[in-house]
């Protein structure tokens, strides 16, 4: 099954960003296909390179650079990024920042569009 | 995208206008989806309902006031705009306390226009 998937919620503060993660990482297992990730509302902070999180910790925007970098197109809305100060010099590498349009055909090309993390 | 079925895309508003921006970015997601020839509908549940609320002043909040843009989803042929009578009941309003027209629905209704859905989209 194609899945596309929506992140609403920032990092570390709830548990949506690793749910959304673990959700892939299971269904890349399984065989299925990951046809895109959006980061929408807090979401766009999953990205932010900056954050140095202890050592014993995951680290959120590496992980999902890592899945980036596996060839799964990462997408962060630029109006939402715009309003939280997410821009080119503060992402990490394999994801890109683009418009909802991105998120719309994602709703559209994937078989089940999963969402993580509406407060 | 030319002969496919369009994709039925449902909005589903459920926190109240302020205190989150969730609405607000909800109302974003809509108007620039809402270009984009799909099915879309939204439909205000529980809190949800308070956004569309006549009459909000935000002033004192120093937020922005955007309740009026849900005039213009009429201008995107948005007009499958539900709201869950219970939730509206719960609150003390009626569909004349609404800025826009709406259908008023019973929520084993609304639950089945979303099985009909292709997307649901939470705000």
């Amino acid at each position: 099954m194609k899945f596309g998937i929506l992140i609403q919620d920032g990092p570390y503060n709830h548990e949506a960003s690793d749910s959304a993660y673990n959700f892939i990482t299971a269904a890349l297992e399984r065989g299925h296909t990951i046809q895109g990730v959006f980061f929408y509302n807090d979401g766009v902070y999953n990205v932010n390179k900056l954050m140095d999180p202890p050592q014993d910790d995951r680290n959120i925007s590496k992980r999902w650079s890592e899945l980036g970098a596996k060839g799964i197109d990462i997408v962060v809305c630029i109006a939402a990024a715009k309003r939280r100060g997410i821009n080119n010099d503060v992402i990490v590498p394999n994801v890109r920042i683009s418009g909802l349009g991105q998120l719309l055909e994602l709703a559209v090309e994937s078989d089940r569009l999963i969402t993580f993390g509406t407060g | 995208m030319a002969e496919k079925e369009k994709t039925k895309i449902m909005f589903v508003m459920r926190k109240a206008a302020h205190g989150s921006i969730y609405a607000y970015e909800g109302l974003e997601a809509i108007l620039i989806m809402g270009a984009f020839e799909q099915e879309i509908s939204v439909a205000f549940i529980d809190d949800g309902v308070f956004v569309l609320k006549k009459e909000q002043d935000t002033k004192s909040l120093g937020v922005k006031e955007f309740s009026k843009t849900f005039r213009t989803l009429e201008d995107y042929d948005i007009t499958n705009i539900y709201v869950d009578r219970e939730s509206l009941e719960q609150r003390g309003l009626s569909a004349d306390d609404l800025i826009i027209p709406v259908k008023v629905m019973e929520a084993g209704e609304i639950a089945k226009i979303m099985e009909g859905q292709h997307v649901l989209l939470p705000f």
